[in-house]
Order: structure tokens, then C-alpha cells, then sequence
């Protein structure tokens, strides 16, 4: 007999193997003999200009990044100018866009027949392409270029949180020591950032490795395209498990290294006046050298990149606005809601433990469950198609056994294989979101509830639960905007003829028919910010 | 009676024993404070009463009712047993009245309006009910969790340093009204603090802990007075120990001449004793043949300690300023050291 006391033991367990399980499945269905061979001939051929290319635009992207962050979080948390309130919240909005938008967009602005090279040629008297030289975006440059603008507002909000909780005192006492401003931000303030610098370019690195639209829109094959056309074009899960446990080793040690990083974490605390008391005002050419950065690198990764999709849309609305967008925008609605809800119900599940019985043991379901928010859509989709697809085969043999006929493939073949994928990519954002406010919920809050009378369960619902309320609404919602946003899961995954706005987006994308991808792409983009500006606003009054 | 009897406690966290086969009780409406360095196992022990502690082996009674015993493990919330915070522990999302009423939902309504006002009066804050923790002061707060554990009606009343975080003035105000207050309703009380002071103004009697153990426990006058360890005496007050040889069974031999004691005593005759001599219980004269010299003057007010350099060892005096004659000692002058007659306290050489 299972008792109470066992079940809530029993529970976040079981919740946390089955979001791992896809992750074991995918490493031990690598180590399998390849029957095809299709590995081998992988490897002869062009593996190793994969791995190149998946290695290049890492390194490219997270210097790009980095050049495009660290200025203007530092700009925003310690100087003063006009518009910074402004820009502080506003540096966040590229997140809101899908990087192979901002793809597609860039292609069509820049390519042959854009206005940019259109109006050179008028400029300049040019007939055709051999008369002068224009660079090309649909390279592996292009790629570096597009993500890093998507992906710099990671970085920029760690690092501008570090420069935030930094002590204004230090940068101070650095002056009066003899250091000009430059030379104290160089010798303390950006030192002492460097766990959120390595956590914000490990994050972008993963995101990186990760990302499987722009490279595929771009043409610039890498890992994960080499994963998503194997599973597809060749049907070899075994070879797509191979490449997909290769990103792994690559995820290894990008993690690894950014755990060494967090290692002196704690020596940066703060105290005494922060920057935000002493931020210096800026005048003359540093004002407007500020000023001119800040809003192009704004201009570049959101403004113009909306501005091209809201003229595309209000130009092709008629035509965009049909019944399969309403039929697609809730088919991502209901999708993501679901997905919300049930990571939102694991993550209380396994921190509850955490928070009931404390411990390695409890720590290490925290820890398990969030493993999969690391791993690339790609990967996730491969990894949860393995044991599933076994799962589906199992039954059928097992209902044909038993005299009936077969189902097909109930578990992979279904949203459930979708909701799994998205619920093991996801799940650790909610986990974390809910640990983090269950934190600051002070322990003796629950021994207090105890001894005057309540059980455990008691204590959760009276107590607990009214006080993260809060986190539990941002738990839900970060996850509704990522799995909105999802691509390469979404497509990897999705029973036949089901369409989520990205998808039908995306399809779009690589048709190149930017004008009819152009409203899809705003609802996502309207779907993600009004949730976004909503947690903000929470997060705000939170603290 | 004994409200709480804790026999042969012990406590293992990450292979740290924590609380190591403690034996404490607790007569009817008795105050005892459990006094001890940080990491001395105080806080365990109240958690291990509240039933907040796992990994126990051992007894507590509450009432004579077994809590705790091998294979019996009651939980918190049918112990019936108040636990006061360092943090207060209001709930941040309930205001006053909710917190107080916490405990109170079996109750009618109206039964609950009732005890409320009746424990919020006692704490002297009837009219702040709807008011939330927030904007209450610390003070304030800690008597909103006062009057929450009175509410429930416990059989004791655990305390976890709960002055720790109010300044001065309000923490003896304090100390004052919640003692008179549990005196009032007969009840028991454990108390953890790391400060002397306010054990001794909110205790019956002291509880000395040092690893896990109870050293020592009586009324905070025996254990400054009659420590049984050099660890008591130096924890309860400031010390001065010599050696001593027992000459007979009133006086001691020592550096600083013949002591005469105003006790028997009952080491025998020739054994070498250290002996502990109170800053109160010495007496420092000027004499420029004097075989000590002043090294430090501390004024306080009242008094002064006088720090002393006598035959190369160091001495500190109290003085008190009674009649002024704490202004006419310098550093450096020569002084004559004598020691007062009282119940001398010498313990084994070790």
C-alpha cells in the first residue's frame, strides 16, 4: 500500500524520470550499431564541416553579442542620458522576435531585389550584380549577424544586472584611487561581472547550438539542421541520435564551464550605494555617441525588423487574414496553455519536495528535471521520439497479442508527443521560476504554520501558495511565451496536417513569401510582449 | 509536575552530533533559558520540541505526553506547542487579525472575533487588527506572533531568539511585558539566546549549553557565582584565575599571599587549584611599593575595569565610582593588589 507519507516522496520522482528518460533513451540509442550506415557516410563526408560551422557561429555569435551588449548595459545601469528609462526596458524587445523573422526580413531587405541595393543602383547608375560588389546575408556572417542581434538582450540583462547589484562604492573608490572612468570600469566594474557575463554567453552559446531556423533559412548547415534533415529526408532516428548526442557533449561542456564560473559566485555581494545613487550624467559627444549606439543597436534588432513586418502585413492583410491563421493561432494558444499548466504542476510538484523533505535527494530532482531546458528543440524532439515510438510499437504488438486491431501510433504519432517535447524543454524554466520565489518565502513562515496546528498540507495551501501566487502567474506565463515561440520541437514533433503559428510562420519563411509570413510572425511576436510586459510589471512590484 | 522532560536526546545532522544525549526538564510555569555560543545546538533542541527535527533519538514529554521516543515521531502540528521567531514569522499575506486567528478555524466566526480581541488586548494592540505585518514595527510584530501562539492555547511556549532583532530599549521593555505575561497565564517556557542579559532578565533559570550538552543549569546568580567549569565562569562574566595550593580547610596559599575563605573547603590539604577570582572580588590600592602597575583604565560609568600587571601576570579589577576614587588612577602608577574575602569557586588543575 502506497501511503501519503510515500506518495509525495513518490511523485516528483516519477515526474522527474519521465522528463529524463528522453535524455537517457537518446544517449543509449547512440552507443546502438547504425544498420544504415548512414552515420559512417556522415562522417566521410560532411560531419566534420558541420561541427565547424555549429562551432564558428557560436564563437561568432557570442563575441557579436558580447560587442553589442556590454556597452549598453553598462550605458543604462551607470550613466545618466536622455531616454535611458526608455531603453532599459526597451533592449529587451529583440527577445520578442524570432531570429529567422529577423532572417527573413534582413534577406529581403538587403538581397537583389531589395530597396537597399535597388537604391544603389539608382544611386550609382549599376544594371546587374557583376558591376559592383555587395555582400552577401545568406552566409555563415549573415547567420552570426542576425542571431547575435536576436540573442544580445540575454547578456544585456545579466550584465546589467550585475553592473545594478555591484556596489557604486567600489567604482568610487577606484577613482579616487587615480583611475579615470574608463580604465575603473575595465579594472573593477567589469571584473566583477564576469559570472553574469559567462552565465549571459553560455546562455547565448546554448541558445546558438540550439537555433535551427536561421542556419536552415541561411543555407549554413550545422548540427542541428544535420539532426532535423537525417530524421526527416533519411527516417534514421538512430543517426539523428548520434549527431543529437554529439550537441550534447558540446552542451557538456558549455555548462561545465559556466558552473566553474558561478564557482566564486558569492563573493560579489553588495553593499553600500549602488550605481543606480551614483550614476554619472553624460554630456556633449559621450552623450551622443551613447545615444547614436543604443538606439541604432535597437533600431537594427527590433524596430526596423517590426516596421518591415507591419508594412508587409497591413499591405497582404486580406490575403494573411484567413480562416487557417485563426485555426493555427489557436491551436499555439491551446498548446502552450496546456504546456504551461502541466510544467506549472511539476514544477510545484518537485519543489514542494525540495521544500518538504530537504535534501540532496530533493536538490537533485530540482536539478534532473530542469536538464532539459539546455538541450536544443532538435535534440528534445529526437529525444522524446525514441522512447515514445518504442512505447507505440510495444502497444500495437501487445493490442494485436490480445486479438485487436492496432491503434497506430498513439503516443508518437499524437499531440502527446508534442506536449512531452515541449513539457521536457520547458518544464525547467517554471521549476526555476517557482524556486526561486518559494526562496524567499522564509522557512519559519512554514514552522510557524506547524506549530500552530496545520498539517503540511495545511501549510501549502494556506500558506505557501498564497505567497508564491505571483511566481506561479510568471511560471506560467515565461512558458507560454516559449513554447509560443517554439520552432524546431513544433516541427520535428507535430502530427501530420497540425500547425502552430510558428510553423505555419516558418513555412512561409522558407517559401520566402516574407509578405504572407509577415502577420503570422507579428502574432507571435504580439503574443509574446503582452505576457512579457505583464511578468515585467510583476517582477517590478515584487521587489 | 514537569511540563517538559527531555531525557537522553541526541541529534545527528550530516554526521555533526548536534545534540548529544541532553537531559533537560521544565517544572509548571517555569521560564528557562537555554543560553549557549552559536552552533552550540540551542536551536535544535527547540526544533526538536516543536517537532520540526528529524534524525532524533531520545525522549521529549510534553505533559507527560511521550512526543518523541524510538519509533514515535509526533508531528508539529499535534503538539500543541507555541514557537516564537527571530523573524517574528507573521504571514506576509495575512493581516492581523488572520494571523492571530491562523489557528483558530474550527471556530465559530464570532468565537474567533472574541479570542482575538481578547490576546491582541493583552499584547496591547486591540486596535490594530487590520493593519498587515509590514507596517507594524519590530517590536509591534513580535507581539502579533506573541499573541498568534496564545491564541492556539499551547502547553509551551518555545522562544527563538526572539529579541535579537529589536534595539536596545524596546528589547528590555519587552522582555519585561512578555514575561509578566506568561507568568500571568502559567505557562512554561523555553527561551534560546546567545545573550546573558537577556536570560537573565527573562529566565527563572539558565541552561548553559556547550556541544550539545547542558553544562550547567540553576538560577543565573548560582552560575555566575558557583560555576562548575571554567567554561560556565568565563561564559557568565569576566574572570581572573590563579593558582592556589589548599593550606587548610579555610585558606588558600597563592602569589597573592594567604586567601582566607568564608566556606569549607573541601579539597584536602596540599592539592594545586585554579581558582577564579571575580573582577568584583579584587581590590586594587595605589602603593608606590607596590608589586603591580596599572597597564589600562576602562571607565563606565558606574565603575571601571582597571587592567593590572602583578608579578608578570594580568589582573582586571572592577572599581566601582561610589566615592569618586575612580578618577585618581593612571597608567603606570604602582598599586598594591588584595584580595576579598568570599565563597571562593577553584576548580582542577587541568
Amino acid at each position: 500500500m502506497i501511503s501519503r507519507v510515500n506518495l509525495y516522496k513518490l511523485l516528483p520522482w516519477a515526474v522527474t524520470c519521465l522528463l529524463i528518460a528522453p535524455i537517457l533513451a537518446l544517449i543509449l540509442s547512440a552507443f546502438q550499431i547504425d544498420d544504415s550506415g548512414s552515420f559512417q557516410h556522415l562522417i566521410d563526408t560532411v560531419l566534420w564541416d558541420y561541427s565547424l560551422n555549429t562551432l564558428l557561429m557560436i564563437l561568432g555569435v557570442i563575441t557579436l553579442s558580447f560587442i553589442f551588449a556590454l556597452p549598453v548595459a553598462w550605458f543604462v545601469a551607470c550613466c545618466e542620458f536622455p531616454g535611458r528609462s526608455i531603453l532599459q526596458w526597451a533592449l529587451m524587445l529583440p527577445l520578442a522576435l524570432p531570429p529567422y523573422i529577423v532572417a527573413i526580413v534582413y534577406t529581403d531587405l538587403l538581397d537583389f531585389s531589395g530597396p537597399v541595393q535597388h537604391f544603389l543602383r539608382a544611386l550609382m547608375g549599376w544594371q546587374q550584380s557583376s558591376d559592383y560588389y555587395f555582400p552577401d546575408i545568406r552566409t555563415i556572417s549573415g547567420a552570426i549577424i542576425v542571431l547575435s542581434l536576436s540573442l544580445f538582450p540575454y547578456l544585456y540583462l545579466l550584465l546589467r544586472g550585475a553592473f545594478l547589484g555591484q556596489s557604486g562604492g567600489l567604482f568610487q573608490a577606484a577613482r579616487t584611487l587615480g583611475l579615470s572612468p574608463t580604465r575603473a570600469f575595465f579594472r573593477v566594474s567589469l571584473p566583477l561581472s564576469r559570472t553574469a557575463m559567462a552565465v549571459g554567453l553560455s546562455l547565448i552559446a546554448m541558445e546558438t547550438l540550439g537555433d535551427f531556423a536561421t542556419v536552415h533559412y541561411f543555407a549554413v548547415s550545422t548540427l542541428t539542421t544535420a539532426v532535423y534533415n537525417t530524421w526527416l529526408e533519411l527516417g534514421s532516428l538512430t543517426t539523428a541520435a548520434k549527431i543529437s548526442s554529439l550537441m550534447l557533449l558540446v552542451l557538456v561542456i558549455l555548462i561545465s564551464l559556466e558552473n566553474y564560473s558561478r564557482r566564486r559566485q558569492k563573493l560579489y555581494q553588495r553593499s553600500g550605494a549602488t550605481h543606480t545613487e551614483l550614476r554619472f550624467v553624460l554630456r556633449g559627444w559621450r552623450k551622443w555617441g551613447v545615444l547614436t549606439f543604443s538606439w541604432g543597436l535597437l533600431f537594427f534588432a527590433f524596430i526596423l525588423p517590426l516596421a518591415v513586418l507591419f508594412y508587409y502585413a497591413s499591405i497582404y492583410f486580406s490575403q494573411s487574414l484567413n480562416l487557417s491563421l485563426w485555426k493555427y493561432t489557436l491551436n499555439s494558444v491551446w498548446l502552450a496553455m496546456i504546456v504551461a499548466s502541466l510544467a506549472l504542476l511539476i514544477a510545484l510538484i518537485v519543489n514542494f519536495y525540495q521544500r518538504l523533505s530537504p535534501g540532496v535527494l530533493a536538490k537533485a530532482t530540482i536539478r534532473l528535471s530542469s536538464l532539459g531546458y539546455a538541450l536544443p528543440g532538435t535534440v528534445v524532439a529526437i529525444a522524446v521520439l525514441i522512447p515514445l515510438s518504442s512505447l507505440d510499437l510495444w502497444f500495437n504488438r501487445q493490442l494485436i497479442e490480445y486479438g485487436y486491431s492496432r491503434v497506430g501510433l498513439l503516443f508518437s504519432g499524437t499531440l502527446f508527443v508534442l506536449v512531452a517535447g515541449y513539457l521536457v524543454r520547458f518544464s525547467a524554466i517554471a521549476v526555476g521560476s517557482i524556486d526561486s520565489s518559494l526562496a524567499q518565502v522564509s522557512p519559519s513562515l512554514d514552522s510557524a504554520s506547524r506549530t500552530l496546528g496545520q498539517s503540511a498540507a495545511q501549510t501549502i495551501r494556506r500558506v505557501n501558495l498564497p505567497l508564491i501566487s505571483k511566481g506561479m502567474l510568471s511560471a506560467f506565463i515565461l512558458v507560454f511565451i516559449e513554447a509560443m515561440k517554439e520552432l524546431p520541437t513544433a516541427l520535428l514533433l507535430r502530427p501530420f496536417n497540425f500547425e502552430t503559428l510558428a510553423t505555419y510562420a516558418y513555412q512561409f519563411v522558407s517559401d520566402e513569401m516574407i509578405e504572407y509570413a509577415a502577420l503570422p510572425a507579428l502574432l507571435i511576436v504580439l503574443m509574446g510582449l503582452v505576457p512579457f510586459i505583464v511578468v515585467s510589471r510583476l517582477m517590478e512590484k515584487a521587489s | 509536575m514537569s511540563t517538559l522532560i527531555v531525557n537522553k536526546l541526541s541529534c545527528f545532522y550530516q554526521d555533526n552530533q548536534v545534540l548529544n544525549s541532553l537531559d533537560l526538564a521544565l517544572d509548571n510555569n517555569e521560564i528557562v533559558c537555554l543560553l549557549g555560543e552559536s552552533g552550540c545546538g540551542k536551536t535544535t533542541l527547540l526544533r526538536a520540541i516543536a517537532g520540526l527535527q528529524v534524525d532524533l533519538s531520545g525522549e521529549i514529554r510534553i505533559n507527560a505526553k511521550t512526543v518523541n521516543d524510538t519509533g514515535i515521531n509526533i508531528p508539529p502540528e499535534e503538539r500543541k506547542v507555541g514557537l516564537i521567531f527571530q523573524d517574528y514569522a507573521l504571514f506576509p499575506h495575512l493581516n492581523v487579525f488572520d494571523n492571530v486567528a491562523f489557528s483558530l478555524q474550527k471556530l465559530s466566526r464570532k468565537a474567533q472575533r472574541q479570542l482575538v480581541t481578547e490576546v491582541l488586548t493583552l499584547v496591547q494592540l486591540k486596535d490594530y487588527a487590520d493593519r498587515f505585518p509590514h507596517q507594524l514595527s519590530g517590536g509591534q510584530q513580535q507581539r502579533i506572533a506573541i499573541a498568534r501562539a496564545l491564541a492556539y492555547q499551547p502547553e509551551l511556549m518555545l522562544l527563538d531568539e526572539p529579541f535579537s532583532n529589536l534595539d536596545h530599549h524596546v528589547r528590555f521593555q519587552l522582555i519585561d511585558e512578555i514575561r509578566l505575561l506568561l507568568k500571568a497565564h502559567s505557562m512554561s517556557a523555553l527561551f534560546v539566546t546567545h545573550s546573558k542579559e537577556e536570560g537573565f532578565a527573562f529566565a527563572d533559570r539558565i541552561a548553559l549549553m556547550q556541544a550539545g550538552k547542558i553544562v550547567q543549569i540553576d538560577t543565573a546568580q548560582t552560575l555566575y557565582s558557583h560555576p562548575n567549569s571554567i567554561y560556565v565562569a568565563d561564559f557568565m562574566g569576566l574572570s581572573n584565575y590563579i593558582r592556589v595550593t589548599v593550606r587548610d580547610k579555610y585558606s588558600y596559599q597563592s602569589e597573592l599571599g594567604l586567601l582566607n575563605c568564608n566556606a569549607i573547603i573541601e579539597h584536602p590539604i596540599n592539592t594545586h587549584l585554579t581558582l577564579l577570582l571575580r573582577p568584583e572580588q579584587l581590590a586594587v590600592e595605589v602603593d608606590p611599593r607596590g608589586k603591580g602597575s596599572i597597564t589600562k583604565v576602562d571607565f563606565l560609568g558606574a565603575y571601571q575595569h582597571v587592567s593590572i600587571v602583578y608579578l608578570s601576570k594580568h589582573y582586571i579589577v572592577k572599581q566601582s565610582n561610589h566615592d569618586g576614587n575612580c578618577m585618581q588612577l593612571k597608567v603606570g602608577d604602582k598599586v598594591s593588589l588584595t584580595v576579598l574575602s568570599h565563597h571562593f569557586v577553584a576548580f582542577p588543575i587541568e
